[in-house]
This record gives structure tokens, C-alpha cells and sequence, in this order.
């Protein structure tokens, strides 16, 4: 039984002047227990939208999202969803952040602090328990963040860009980071990014979606060894390989998008 | 005192209470906790600045008593408000001593203001947070809302009496309203990424509503907070005026029927002065409680 099935999911969004926008349109996306799918395409292609669908937030227009067999019809909180936008509590301290989860899943006071200690440690955190959110750089919120999402030890992990504000060395370490963690519990991941190295460096599979309504254009299954490296796998001839036949699928969404968003914007001018 | 001379949410901008208070009041920027010498200098001078100006008021107002260009059997006059203010203080007031009548009308306002904010915030939150409760209680609201209120403080005079319950319960519709309608608009505008957070990280709609949308909603109550007692002591007030054994606005109540502009002043400096205690008071409450955001005037914490 796969993790994760999405089967020919439609979303639809109401649009301001009273039609409808199609987000996804006949998307199916399979990813098997303990499997590390990047997902990448163009922005704006609904791969947000892909995991609120998983993760419950939101329902399909048409078509179903299954999580362990069973269809999705709310939030479940054996998923864990790293967001896009900041979604830390601006007005928890940096541990209350991060114990906020098994607090609300009824840990003792005392226990949980002791866990997110672990945690801030873990994603290079410690000395910063009593500072609050807005105390912190970019790259140190998303990793409160990463924290505060993985210390529930989450069967289904969805991750929305969760590198994008770090710079090149921070995300280096936080990826090779992020793979032992995930090797330790292995949940089932979904890692949306802009960064097709990353990609190719993370996963078991990318897919590739298509300029906006979104649908998978491809897949493709990234046979590196592991444990990997991710700063020294990019000079595996493989991975030169996969990167050059995954751009080549990937150009000609982020072209069509790129043409579309201008032309778009010549029509309104 | 505040820094922002012009902030329209002054306690005793009273007049427009029976129709603003559905425009929720927007949180107001939070004043520094820190600032740089050259701040601290500008302030002694802005404040320097600014008792000049009572003075140089004041003065004038005597003076035109004085070469009797202003009557002071209709306006008064600031030596005549002072005398008044030093014997309510030594001798008492005609209804029994000064600060009794303090304490009365302090008891009615500040009770009519925290049971006013309760309901407020719980009401409010509840109808932001279950959208078939809004649906339900919005026309109600709406009616209850556009009838002038204060008019209500006759009704309560004659149903519950001279005591203080009339003056409790006039404040305390005077200030549901305006704490409702912020708290409901800070539910209305929590993060939705937050609660998406909360509620994958196992939150169950209570603590969501604890932890989250009550924090969150709480840059906007306490915005309405500001206002909220100013109408608190307007209603005890107002309340006192239509009806009383005690209490300020008795007092003044008392000084207009003698013809005693004086007296009428001197009650409304008591009044002023209680207003601006609680101010400040309620300025250091949301210091407190809104540590956690970051401060937003320029300098303010970066030199530490
Ligand atoms: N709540 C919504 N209402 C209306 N339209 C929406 C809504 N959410 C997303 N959309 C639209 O759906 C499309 C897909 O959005 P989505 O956020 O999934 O893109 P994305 O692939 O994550 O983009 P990016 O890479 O820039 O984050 C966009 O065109 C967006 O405008
Ligand atoms: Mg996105």
C-alpha cells in the first residue's frame, strides 16, 4: 500500500470575479512508504496546492487523495507540512515553538521541553530557547520551523521550499541534515522546490509538473547510493545525467509559464 | 504620556460613541521601550513644550476673567476650578468626602469596563471563530449596535436604581461593543497559515483558539482597550448624571444646579485625571502583554 496516492485530483479555486481557476488539473502522484519524492515545476504550477490536497487543508474539486489506503477528509495529524510562508507563532519563545506540537498532543510540560531541546539542537538552534520569532534571520525561523514539524515524528512529511531562505552552506548541511533524520523514521516525504540540484540530490524521485493547470509531466527515479553527500554528490556522473534530462523536461514549463506571466501582463498594460 | 499627541482614541473623545463603534479600532503602534538620548532629550523638550502651552491657556483664561472680558458666572475660572479642588479636599464635598465619591464612580467604571471586556473578547471570539454564530447574531448586532446607547442609562436608572448597578451595567454596554467588534475583527484576521500550523501540529479547536486566534486577536482588543474605558467612565458618569446617591458625576450634577461652573470644572479635572491614569495603565498592560512583537519605530531596539 503506497504512502501516499493522489488519483486524477482537480482543484478548483473560486476567482474574485465569480468564475473558477483550475489549479490542478488530473494530477496522480504515487509515493511508496519511506520514499523521498521532490516534486519541481514552474511557480505558480500548484505544487502548494498539491499538498494542502494531501495533507487535508484542503479537498480535491474531483479525484481523491489517499494517505495509508484511507481518503483524505480532513487534517490528520500524523502528516507533518513544513510551509512555504512563515507559520511559526510570533508570540512563542523559540522552544515553545517548538514543543508546541507534543504539548498539543498531551506531553508533559517538563518532557516536551526536554524533546525540543533535542530538536533546536539537532537543527543548530541551542542558546536561542527565550528568543521570539521575530528575533531571529530567515534561515533560523524556517529552521524553528523544520523543528517544530519533525519532533512529531511524522509518518507523511510534506515540505513546501523549506530551504529557500537559507543560504548555500546552511542549506547544504540542513539537507544532509534532513536525510539522516528522514533515514531514522523514515516517513513518507513530499519536498516541493525551486532547486533542481537539491532535488536530484534528496530524492528517490522527482516529478516534474507542468505550467499551471498543474499536472505531472514526468518522473523520474534517482538511483544514487545512499547515505549520500549532498555537497559531493553533484560531481556523480549520474547525477549530471538525471539533472541534464530533468531540465530538459522542466525548461519547457518554466518557458511556457515565463511566457505566459509576460503576455499576461502585456494584455493588461 | 503618549508620544503620538494627535491619537484619535483618547478616552474622552466621547461624542460619536453611539455610531463608531462598529468600525473596529486598528492597534495602535506600540510606543518604544528604548530610545537614544538624543530622544530622550526631544521628549523633555516636546513635554517642556507642551505645559507651556496649558500655562500660557490657562493664563490667558484668567486674565480675560480678570479684565472681565470673560464671565466667569458661565465658564469659570482656572483660580476659582483650583479653590474649589483645594476645599473638595480639605472640607469634603456637599455629598461627603472627595475621595468616597472618587472611589464610587472608580468602582462603577472600572466594573462595567472588565465585565464589558469579557464579554467582549468571548463573544467576539466565539462569533469569529463559528461562522453560524455570526450569522445568526449579525443583525441583532447590528440593530443593537446603531441605537444610541447612552439613552439606555435612563432605562437603567429607573430599573435598577440610584445605587451603582445602573451605572455598572450602562458602562458595561457602552464598552461590549466597541471590545466586540475588535476582538471579532482580530479573529477574523488570524493567519490562516497559523492555524493550518496549529491544527497539524495536533491542536484541537480549543487550544487553537487559546493559543492562537486569542494571541493573535489580542493586538486588537487591547487596540479597543484604550477606548473601551474612556466609554467605562463615560457610562458611570453619564449614569451618575441622569441618577445618584454618589459618585463624580453627582458632584458636577450638584455644582450646575448652584450655578457653579467651578465645581462643574473641577469635576471634569477629576474625571480627566482618571482617565489618563488608566491610560497609561492600560499602555503598560499592552507593553506586557505584546513583548513578543517586534518593535516598530526605528532605532528602537537594535542598540542594546
Ligand atoms: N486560495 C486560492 N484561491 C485562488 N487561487 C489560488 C488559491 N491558492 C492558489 N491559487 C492559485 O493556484 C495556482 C497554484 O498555486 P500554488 O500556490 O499551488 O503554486 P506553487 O506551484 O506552489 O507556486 P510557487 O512555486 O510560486 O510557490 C496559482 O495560480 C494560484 O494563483
Ligand atoms: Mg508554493
Amino acid at each position: 500500500m503506497a504512502a501516499i496516492e493522489l488519483r486524477n485530483v482537480t482543484k478548483k479555486f473560486a476567482t474574485a470575479d465569480g468564475g473558477t481557476y483550475t489549479a490542478l488539473k488530473d494530477l496522480s502522484l504515487t509515493v511508496e512508504e519511506g520514499q523521498f519524492c521532490a516534486v519541481v515545476g514552474p511557480t505558480g504550477c500548484g505544487k502548494s496546492t498539491t499538498l494542502t490536497l494531501v495533507s487535508g487543508l484542503e479537498l480535491a474539486s474531483s479525484g481523491e487523495a489517499v494517505v495509508h489506503g484511507q481518503p483524505v477528509r480532513g487534517v490528520d495529524t500524523s502528516t507533518g507540512f513544513v510551509f512555504q510562508q512563515d507559520a511559526v507563532f510570533p508570540w512563542k519563545s523559540v522552544l515553545d515553538n517548538v514543543a508546541a506540537g507534543p504539548l498539543f498532543r498531551g506531553t508533559k510540560r517538563s518532557e516536551a521541553n526536554g524533546l525540543a531541546r533535542d530538536w533546536l539542537r539537532r537543527v543548530g538552534l541551542s542558546g536561542f530557547e527565550d528568543r521570539y520569532p521575530h528575533q531571529l534571520s530567515g534561515g533560523m525561523r524556517k529552521r524553528v520551523a523544520l523543528a517544530q514539524t519533525l519532533i512529531n515524528q511524522p509518518r507523511i512529511l510534506l515540505m513546501d521550499e523549506p530551504f529557500s531562505a537559507l543560504d548555500v552552506q546552511t542549506r547544504a548541511i540542513m539537507s544532509t541534515e534532513l536525510l539522516q533524520l528522514w533515514d531514522q523514521t523514515k516517513p513518507a516525504v513530499i519536498f516541493v522546490t525551486h532547486d533542481l540540484e537539491e532535488a536530484i540530490a534528496l530524492a528517490d524521485k522527482v516529478v516534474v509538473i507542468t505550467a499551471g493547470p498543474g499536472t505531472v509531466k514526468a518522473e523520474f527515479d534517482i538511483n544514487l547510493p545512499r547515505p549520500r553527500v549532498v555537497q559531493e554528490i553533484r560531481f556523480d556522473p549520474t547525477f549530471t545525467r538525471l539533472y541534464g534530462q530533468i531540465w530538459e523536461a522542466l525548461r519547457d514549463e518554466v518557458d511556457e509559464a515565463y511566457t505566459r506571466t509576460t503576455t499576461l501582463s502585456r494584455v493588461a498594460s | 504620556m503618549s508620544d503620538t499627541p494627535l491619537r484619535s482614541d483618547a478616552p474622552m473623545a466621547a461624542p460619536a460613541m453611539a455610531d463608531s463603534a462598529d468600525t473596529p479600532t486598528r492597534p495602535a503602534d506600540r510606543p518604544p521601550s528604548r530610545r537614544g538620548r538624543r530622544n530622550a532629550r526631544r521628549r523633555v523638550l516636546m513635554a517642556a513644550a507642551r505645559v507651556a502651552i496649558v500655562v500660557v491657556l490657562l493664563t490667558v483664561w484668567q486674565l480675560a476673567v480678570n479684565a472681565k472680558v470673560v464671565d466667569p458666572f458661565f465658564w469659570g475660572e482656572p483660580s476659582g476650578v483650583w479653590d474649589e479642588l483645594v476645599s473638595w479636599v480639605t472640607v469634603g464635598t456637599p455629598q461627603g468626602s472627595l475621595s468616597e465619591q472618587i472611589l464610587v464612580t472608580l468602582q462603577e467604571a472600572v466594573l462595567g469596563f472588565v465585565i464589558g471586556v469579557i464579554l467582549g473578547v468571548v463573544f467576539g471570539i466565539a462569533l469569529g471563530r463559528v461562522r453560524v454564530l455570526a450569522e445568526l447574531f449579525a443583525p441583532f448586532l447590528k440593530v443593537a449596535n446603531s441605537i444610541p446607547r447612552i439613552v439606555l442609562g435612563a432605562i437603567f436608572t429607573v430599573a435598577f436604581g440610584f445605587g451603582i448597578q445602573s451605572k455598572v451595567i450602562l458602562a458595561v454596554v457602552l464598552v461590549f461593543f466597541g471590545v466586540f467588534f475588535n476582538a471579532f475583527q482580530g479573529t477574523r484576521e488570524v493567519d490562516r497559515n497559523l492555524l493550518a500550523n496549529a491544527r497539524l501540529l495536533g491542536a484541537s479547536p480549543w487550544r487553537v483558539t487559546r493559543e492562537v486566534v486569542l494571541p493573535s486577536a489580542f493586538t486588537w482588543i487591547l487596540a479597543s482597550l484604550h477606548i473601551s474605558f474612556g466609554f467605562a467612565l463615560i457610562g458611570a458618569i453619564v449614569g451618575e448624571l441622569l441618577g445618584a446617591n454618589k459618585g463624580l458625576g453627582l458632584l458636577i450634577r450638584s455644582s450646575q444646579n448652584n450655578f457653579n461652573m467651578n465645581g462643574v470644572l473641577a469635576g471634569m479635572v477629576l474625571v480627566a485625571i482618571i482617565a489618563l491614569v488608566a491610560e497609561a495603565l492600560i499602555t503598560l498592560l499592552e507593553n506586557r502583554l505584546l513583548r513578543w512583537r517586534p518593535p516598530q519605530y526605528h532605532g528602537a531596539a537594535a542598540v542594546e
